[in-house]
């Protein structure tokens, strides 16, 4: 049984009632709606004690209720900020909600930042008011509390530890709650006058760009920009209240946002808190959600160890599932997209499916699930295929917090591996001459939270968000991003140079681990490749090959035809592209030394900083261009006990085979 | 550091030894030692290898019976008593070569800490009937508390045996807590412990003692914790003791520094 190829469609429960117009839709009146059509269905369930706790939306509205009246007798006003921070919680969710009932804006923080870190956005927000999940995120609070001037309430949900803490205006989430109840006594019309006065146009949420460069900036929303993406995206999906998410990426990331809240305040679908970090994987087969999202590592390390327990089963065991996986790998993704395959093949992929795949999407904890996305960064074609051959309806989006997290999806049947989908419904884009990708729509920001020249740069008279992505959009409408448009260059001839889209493709083989590309400027694309030592060592060892160490592994005859073949084929993928067969690689070599951060080849975060390298390197890079055919090259390392030193070597170099052009 | 309120009226003794002597045969292990332990403090024993230390807690909860001396606890002379009855009064402690059962999970281990709670007969737990079920849950439910305490819910169905050493150390402590007891007796909780895994323990021995007002004794090798974390501290040494008092006056006391640095006798 494949869940996806006819998703099976459920009414969409939620209609604004008739006398609620478009701008008075507020995620506060849709709780209200949730509490009354579907007041027993689970709107949380958090596992505490071990076992899972459900909140329906009935008591969700009573909680919220009361959350927000102890706010306000607490002197938490219309037009404030209120701080959170922590972990998924549903009382954290439940505090989006009250802040907002008030006329208030939730800002959700990083809860793993570290106190000095929070100073800027509490700050920048203005924040006086704070919610956190427990005495780590109190600490940091009171840590830096002197250097914040306005905070002046800090409410904690979880008490432990706290007992001996005799600061007055610590408070506990219970302490708030019956205040809330006492205040609700005296002010029976309070909380629904409150509310009523919400618009959609009113903001919603302010939340914190990561801040790769510089300060972050808070990325201001209004109820109608997530509102609108939230139903837009539910409907693409044909998301609805039975669906099951499991929320377990920080509240403060957009897309979190956008699942665990705007998604499901719009559906009324159940959000679903682990018990805690380490047991994200255990808690997801027990909740089996419908609905997943996670970054391309989380798939990868996944698949590997799937792949570890593979090679300790036994041989019978490794003989199926090996046959198995053939027969995924060639129609799966096919089935899933229900495009026409042969007869027995669809027979032989419903016998594996029966005692293969849906046991393994078990042991995973996606037999239910009947979307997943990822996004982030680019995934490798064999992972993203090895999910949907499987029967994991695995897809990709594209966003960013300016746009939340909504900008394109990938269709259910159009899924490409190397592109994040077709605009989605609401959202128009168009690309600069630059290349750069602009949005306009539904979901982009309101602007920069108090900044308005940095709202000026990025956005365009016509309303067009500059996302700083260059990308390329094909034939069929789908974008594809290749870099940030900074990193992009132009060849001699004028052509787009896009490095890091040419260098993702080369990653994607097991043998390569790093490549450099070259040609901004030139009129031909070089390349330096690092090989993946213990991987092509492996692969050497089976075919007997003998080699003393990395540099003469990486000179191999054998090694440098092999990576010329992986080289054949980007060259091939590129041809086929009308946009990029003019930047197929003409030459490449093979490094003799890894490259490492400690020699400033590479940032922590393990980016290539190719700039750096072709200094370095310069005698190797000329010599690419040059023709020749090796070049002996000396190399200051830097060892690990912190000695310098250098190793020279004869680099190879080759000519690496192109294709004719599709055009 | 574990400055208790409940300390500042009289000091309230819940356990006193009065001239204990144990030997085994003619190896003579503890020698005519006496002091007491405070309700709701951090009482901890020290002393280089051999000094008695493990004896010492063997002796209160049990284990061993002394040749000669009393043991009072809350206020009446113990007679020859067992470890079940050290347990029964409120006893529980941890072992300094871990004493898990290996091939059960955690929660199991947990469970096995609430033994002394279970009052159900046989054919209701047989049949998993009235009284047995809601006990299981009750007991469950204390069990799962004390989890949540530790930070230890994700190895709640792990077997023991595939843990390393420091979470070991953390159930082991999780089943002692399980207990409910009044006062928990720690040998070496923190051997083998990198800092971190240290640093964690403390906070689990104070924390216990502060919110639960637990009283304990506690064996410990490191220094540094022991001086950071204890109300009072009793030293010995080839079994006899020879110091007794707050961190600070012990740290000075000058036959303590030779036990520890050692003398040309």
């Amino acid at each position: 049984m494949i869940n996806s190829v006819q998703p099976c469609y459920q009414t969409y429960p939620f209609k604004p009632p008739m006398n609620t117009s478009v701008n008075m839709l507020t995620f506060p009146r849709l709780l209200l709606e949730h509490a009354k059509t579907i007041p027993k269905r689970p709107a949380y369930r958090e596992k505490y004690l071990g076992i899972w706790q459900v909140t329906s939306w009935e008591s969700n509205l009573e909680q919220i209720k009361q959350l927000a009246c102890g706010l306000a007798s607490a002197g938490f006003k219309r037009g404030m900020n209120l701080a959170i921070i922590g972990d998924n919680r549903p009382q954290l969710y439940q505090a989006m909600v009250a802040a907002q009932c008030l006329g208030g804006v939730p800002v959700p923080l990083y809860q793993d930042a570290v106190a000095a870190e929070m100073v800027h956005v509490l700050n920048d927000a203005s924040i006086s008011f704070a919610i956190v999940e427990d005495q780590e995120q109190v600490d940091k609070l009171l840590e830096i509390k002197d250097q914040v001037p306005n905070l002046k309430v800090i409410i904690y949900e979880d008490p432990k530890g706290l007992k001996d803490y005799v600061q007055s205006f610590l408070h506990s989430y219970k302490q708030i709650q019956t205040a809330g109840e006492i205040f609700l006594e005296e002010h029976p019309e309070f909380f629904i006058t409150e509310l009523e006065v919400g618009r959609a146009d009113d903001l919603s949420v302010i939340l914190y760009t990561s801040g790769t460069t510089g300060k972050p900036k808070g990325v201001a929303h209004t109820h109608q920009n997530f509102i609108r993406a939230g139903q837009n995206s539910s409907k693409f999906d044909n998301l609805n209240y039975k669906d099951d998410i499991l929320a377990y990426l920080p509240m403060a990331w957009v897309g979190d946002h956008l699942f665990s809240f705007a998604q499901a305040m719009v559906t009324g679908l159940t959000v679903n808190c682990p018990e805690s970090k380490e047991t994200v994987m255990a808690d997801m087969r027990e909740i089996g959600p419908s609905y997943y999202f996670a970054p391309p590592r989380i798939f990868e390390s996944l698949l590997t160890q799937v792949t570890i327990r593979m090679e300790d089963a036994g041989a019978l065991k490794r003989k199926l599932f090996e046959l198995a996986m053939n027969v995924a790998k060639r129609v799966g993704s096919d089935i899933l997209d229900g495009h026409e395959v042969s007869f027995l093949d669809r027979v032989s992929y419903s016998i594996f499916n029966l005692t293969i795949y849906a046991p393994l999407r078990n042991a995973l904890g996606m037999s239910k699930i009947r979307v997943a996305y990822t996004a982030g960064e680019a995934i490798g074609p064999d992972l993203f295929r090895f999910y949907r051959s499987i029967g994991v309806n695995l897809k990709q989006f594209y966003g960013q917090t300016e746009t939340c997290a909504y900008v394109c999806l990938q269709p259910d049947g159009q899924v490409k591996y190397d592109s994040v989908g077709v605009a989605a419904p609401g959202i128009e884009i168009k690309l600069a001459p630059s290349g750069e990708v602009l949005v306009r729509g539904v979901s982009v920001m309101q602007g920069y939270f108090q900044k308005p020249e940095a709202t000026a740069e990025s956005m365009d008279s016509e309303g067009y968000f500059h996302t700083g992505d260059a990308g390329i959009i094909d034939k069929d409408g789908h974008l594809r991003i290749i870099d940030r448009a900074k990193d992009v260059g132009k060849m001699a001839n004028g052509k787009l140079f896009a490095p890091k889209y040419i260098e993702n493709k080369l990653k994607f083989f097991p043998f390569i681990k790093e490549a450099v590309v070259f040609g901004d400027g030139k009129d031909a694309i070089m390349t330096f490749i690092n090989i993946d030592f213990d991987a092509i060592a492996n692969w050497a060892e089976r075919r007997h090959i003998a080699f003393a160490g990395y540099i003469d592994l990486a000179s191999k005859v054998e090694v440098y035809k092999m990576i010329g073949e992986c080289i054949h084929k980007v060259n091939i993928d590129l041809a086929a592209d009308e946009m990029l067969s003019h930047a197929q690689i003409a030459r490449f070599l093979v490094l003799h030394k890894e490259l490492d951060p400690d020699d400033d080849e590479l940032t922590r975060t393990r980016k290539v900083r190719r700039g750096f390298i072709a200094e370095k390197y310069a005698p190797l890079l000329d010599a690419l261009y040059a023709g020749l055919s090796e070049q002996y090259i000396e190399t200051k390392v830097k060892f690990e006990d912190g000695r310098d030193g250098s190793i020279s070597a004869t680099v190879q170099i080759q000519d690496a085979t192109t294709v004719k052009g599709a055009v | 550091m574990s400055a208790n309120p409940v300390q500042l009226t009289e000091p309230n003794t819940v356990l006193r030894l009065e001239n204990i002597s144990l030997s085994f045969g003619g190896v003579k292990a503890l020698t005519d030692i006496s002091f007491d332990v405070h309700e709701h403090e951090i009482r901890s024993i020290i002393g280089p290898n051999g000094a008695g230390k493990s004896s010492m807690l063997n002796v209160i909860n049990g284990v061993y019976h002394p040749q000669a001396g009393n043991i009072y606890f809350r206020g009446e002379m113990r007679k020859r008593m067992d470890t079940a009855e050290a347990a029964r009064q409120g006893i529980a402690r941890t072992f300094q070569n871990i004493a898990l059962f290996k091939g059960m999970t955690v929660l199991d281990n947990i469970m096995t800490g609430r033994n002394t709670h279970m009052k159900s007969g046989f054919i209701s737990n047989a049949l998993w009937i009235g009284k047995a079920r809601n006990e299981e849950e009750l007991n469950r439910h204390k069990v799962e508390e004390v989890i949540d305490f530790l930070e230890i819910q994700h190895i709640r169905k792990t077997p023991v045996g595939k843990l390393p050493y420091g979470l070991q150390k953390r159930v082991e402590l999780a089943r002692a807590l399980a207990a409910e007891p009044s006062m928990l007796l720690l040998d070496e909780p923190m051997a083998g412990m990198n800092v971190e895994e240290k640093q964690d323990m403390c906070r689990f021995i104070l924390e216990v003692n502060q919110q639960y007002g637990v009283t304990i004794v506690l064996i410990e090798h490191d220094m540094g914790v022991v001086m950071d974390i204890s109300d009072r501290v009793v030293v010995l040494d080839y079994g006899k003791k020879i110091g007794d008092g707050l961190p600070n006056e012990v740290k000075n006391n000058p036959e303590v520094i030779s036990a520890y640095l050692g003398t040309s006798h």
